[in-house]
């Protein structure tokens, strides 16, 4: 994949513990599966830094490619992609989610 | 872009064989399904793992002609 991309994404995980690639913004979310995650990241109080694919389409091929994942959103921790929204919505559901981000 | 719920579960099963399929088109606009796939691929295997298996079996239609498929993969 493009260098420029892999460093931006790269850039951009590094800055912040919890990442949300996402159509759309936490406020103003685009897509509903989109709206599904950051509710749920909203609901368990976790600081989230919400990035809005729509607005860089570099960004939007490139973070499918660098996951190798074909959708959006894609929650990312500590560097690591955790998954879209129906494992994220699984591991809320089970309590998994809240023990991985170390939620108090 | 849409794909008949027909053609999601050739190709799911040309790819995992075993697999048992419940399909559902959501919104009756063949762009919106939810799946519950049972194989014996998944054992072991992570949630991001299982996932992209199927996401491999639709051989690039997810996220282009296939805009949204909620899945649950069930290991068998």
């Amino acid at each position: 994949m493009d260098e420029n991309i892999k460093k931006k994404i790269e850039d951009i995980i590094e800055k912040d513990d919890v990442c949300l690639f996402m159509k759309g913004t936490p406020e103003v979310p685009q897509c509903g599966f989109s709206l599904a995650v950051s509710n749920i990241l909203k609901h368990l109080k976790i600081d989230f830094k919400g990035i809005n694919i729509l607005e860089d389409n570099n960004l939007r091929e490139g973070i499918k490619q660098y996951s190798d994942w074909p959708t959006i959103p894609q929650l990312y921790f500590k560097k690591k992609f955790l998954g879209g929204c129906d494992i994220v919505k699984e591991m809320f559901e089970k309590g998994e989610l809240k023990k991985i981000l170390n939620v108090k | 872009m849409s794909l008949k719920l027909e053609e999601i579960k050739i190709l799911i099963k040309k790819a995992i064989p075993d697999a048992e399929i419940n399909i559902q088109d959501l919104a009756g606009d063949e762009n919106h399904y939810s799946a519950t796939i049972k194989s014996k691929i998944f054992t072991g295997k992570s949630k991001i793992e299982q996932h992209k298996l199927v996401y491999k079996a639709l051989n690039g239609k997810m996220g282009n002609e296939l805009h949204a498929l909620a899945l649950n993969t069930i290991e068998n």
